[in-house]
């Protein structure tokens, strides 16, 4: 995180430093600041909900709380290349669905360690970012979208397919992942911390990757491609690099998802889906990695709370995110800057 | 025998490609004119379908029904547009993802409110009951080769309307370069308004068409929208030339695949291993073609220049 306070200094010999400067500015250091406060905030909160809830509310709420700690994790990943990079992937719902699934087949193999767990889904999901983002990136704009939305299709039909771990119906998993052999995430607390833990982790690393010289590229890749090419550099590696970690990072998501329900589904990896996880970052506000967190959160706590009213909560839902699309630029985080 | 399975299987590709046609029109214009996703698209199909149901239960004849569905679709459709899309036309594509997403919701929801959410069946209508012989042995039903019929006229209508009249060679100057056609003096939000309009009703009538042969429930839009944005990302976006030809291919190859697909495997594979896999890779055919297209030629089969 040091590197953002002197963005041409850190940048080797490359380029030119004072074009290397201009392509991406870095933010000013008091909003930065005020950020990372709304952050540790969050965080702070996620830390003490479980004793929060032991006071009065009942255990599904904590099932809940770790269920928008996933989706924060997915949606910070799609975030990384859609608000930093403006890929529209719609698609991304399927790393989560390779992570899942990873935990899924290794278990009804009896491998229930979760190191090994974790080592194949995040390989299995770096190799399928780094095929298809090959293929993907080629096509621009509109056409991405739409061939992100294909793969992910591919690995939704391919997992419908699999008669042996469950086909359609999905496969139900007999404990969740064990840790050198012992079971202790079977305990809810340390599986809460253990999720806690990991949105930190990803959040720490983005912070990172988004104010290093590469996220600088990255960002300046998405406001004027021909500039950052003329300047010397190589958008596509960039852009499928940056690819390569948001689907590690939502395949990790994919992992805790399907310890956290101790089931898979294809269900998981349909094209709605990969629409909700986008729908999650525009709602909190992209481009900042807060707002992929309070999207997760808004989206999944609204959607309980409407729930608990009405049966037919989508018909209060579906005009809510109209309105947002209408009258909340820059989603809710967006909302509240403007309102201060 | 094999020879009518295939025949079969090619008309029920053929007619599946038509109502794709029906489907995507509307969506490769709305797109290409406006540059606007909509994914509530595969509702309008889905309500047209209701509409069809509704008016057909009240009138008592699946032609009435579907003479009223059609205007029903399209006030609902302009409804829509003055609304809520009309609003989101200078957004961009992540912000009009979002709404129309929401209008999904609430329209799935909805039909399941008013109409509850089991499947409801139309009547094929009695002058279109029963099947016709085309060959020696091969039967196929009356109502489908109406609806290939049906289709293949509006397809007709529509290379017509967008070729040789003025609103037609609009919406084509619209696709090419909509700023400049504003700029020209045309009154572009009207020529989207009756776009976004022709289009609904377009998806509608091909929701009306199917109600009798599939049965009309909440959600039913969902994956034929997901088909629809193949059908027009393969034909290039804004082409309606690109979109019948790309929805007959997918028609096509979606239907014969998940029949074929095993036993062209069989050449290669032992019977057991080939029936696998080709359950695995039939659902997967269409999208393997999508992104092989894209790959080959990144904006599609007819590209509209810009």
């Amino acid at each position: 995180m040091l590197d953002t306070a002197s963005p041409a200094a850190t940048a080797p010999a490359t380029p030119p430093p004072a074009a290397g400067g201009s392509a991406a500015s870095a933010a000013p250091r008091p909003r930065l600041w005020r950020r990372e406060a709304l952050a540790l905030a969050l965080f702070a909160f996620f830390a003490l909900a479980p004793a929060l809830a032991q006071v009065g509310a009942e255990g599904y709420l904590l099932s809940l709380v770790i269920r928008a700690m996933i989706f924060a994790i997915a949606a910070l990943s799609l975030d990384l290349i859609l608000g930093y990079g403006a890929l529209v992937s719609f698609g991304h719902a399927a790393f989560v669905g390779i992570g899942c699934y990873a935990v899924g087949i290794l278990m009804a193999h009896a491998v229930p360690d979760l190191f090994v767990q974790l080592l194949v889904t995040l390989l299995a999901s770096a190799l399928f970012a780094f095929v298809t983002g090959a293929i993907s990136l080629r096509t621009k704009g509109v056409y991405f979208i739409m061939i992100t939305l294909a793969f992910g299709q591919m690995v939704y039909f391919l997992t419908t397919s699999l008669a042996p771990y469950g086909g359609d119906d999905g496969l139900t998993l007999p404990s969740r992942s064990t840790v050198l052999g012992t079971d202790v995430l079977e305990n809810d607390t340390v599986f809460y911390y253990l999720v806690l833990a990991c949105l930190v982790g990803v959040y720490a690393l983005l912070r990172a990757i988004v104010g290093s010289r590469f996220g600088r590229v990255l960002r300046g890749t998405k406001e004027n491609p021909v500039r950052m090419q003329a300047i010397g550099y190589d958008p596509y590696r960039y852009q499928l690099v940056a690819y390569v970690i948001a689907g590690m990072i939502a395949g990790l998501s994919g992992f805790l998802l399907a310890n956290q329900l101790e089931f898979v589904s294809p269900a998981f990896i349909s094209w709605q889906r990969s629409g909700e996880l986008i729908i999650m970052v525009v709602l909190g506000g992209m481009g900042t990695l807060v707002g992929p967190i309070v999207g997760a959160m808004s989206f999944l706590f609204l959607e309980e709370i409407l729930a608990r009213i009405t049966q037919d909560w989508k018909l209060i839902f579906g005009p809510l995110l109209v309105l947002v699309a209408l009258f909340a630029r820059g989603g809710i985080l967006g909302f509240f800057r403007r309102a201060k | 025998m094999y020879t009518t399975l295939i025949l079969v299987q090619t008309l029920n590709g053929l007619q599946f490609g038509i109502i794709l046609f029906l489907i995507a029109a509307g969506l490769t214009l709305v797109f290409g004119v406006m540059d606007f996703i909509n994914l509530a698209h595969g509702v309008q199909y889905m309500i047209g379908a209701y509409f069809a149901f509704a008016f057909t239960t009240w009138t008592g004849n699946f032609g009435l029904g579907l003479l009223l569905a059609l205007p029903a679709a399209l006030v609902f459709g302009l409804l829509l547009e003055a609304v809520v899309f009309r609003h989101l036309y200078d957004k961009d594509h992540l912000e009009q993802v979002l709404a129309t997403f929401g209008i999904i919701l609430f329209l799935n929801q909805g039909v399941k409110v008013i109409w509850g959410s089991s499947p409801l069946f139309v009547p094929v209508p009695e002058f279109l009951q029963g099947s016709i012989q085309l060959m020696d042995g091969f039967f196929y039903p009356v109502y489908r080769l109406a609806i290939i019929g049906a289709g293949l006229a509006v397809a007709a209508l529509l290379y017509v309307l967008v070729n040789y009249t003025r609103a037609g060679m609009l919406v084509r100057a619209g696709a090419t370069n909509a700023k400049m056609v504003a700029a020209l003096g045309v009154d572009i939000r009207r020529l989207f308004m009756i776009v976004f309009g022709f289009g609904a009703m377009l998806a509608g009538f091909a929701g009306a068409m199917v109600a009798p042969i599939l049965s009309v429930e909440p959600g039913m839009g969902d994956n034929l929208l997901i088909l629809a944005f193949v059908v027009i990302v393969i034909g290039g976006i804004g082409s309606v030339r690109g979109a019948f030809l790309a929805a007959l291919i997918i028609g096509l190859v979606d239907t014969l695949g998940r029949t074929f697909a095993g036993d062209v495997l069989r050449l290669f594979l032992d019977p057991g291993a080939a029936s696998t896999v080709g359950r695995a890779v039939a659902p997967m055919l269409i999208y393997i073609l999508m992104a092989a297209v894209l790959f080959f030629r990144p904006a599609g089969l007819f590209p509209v220049k810009r």
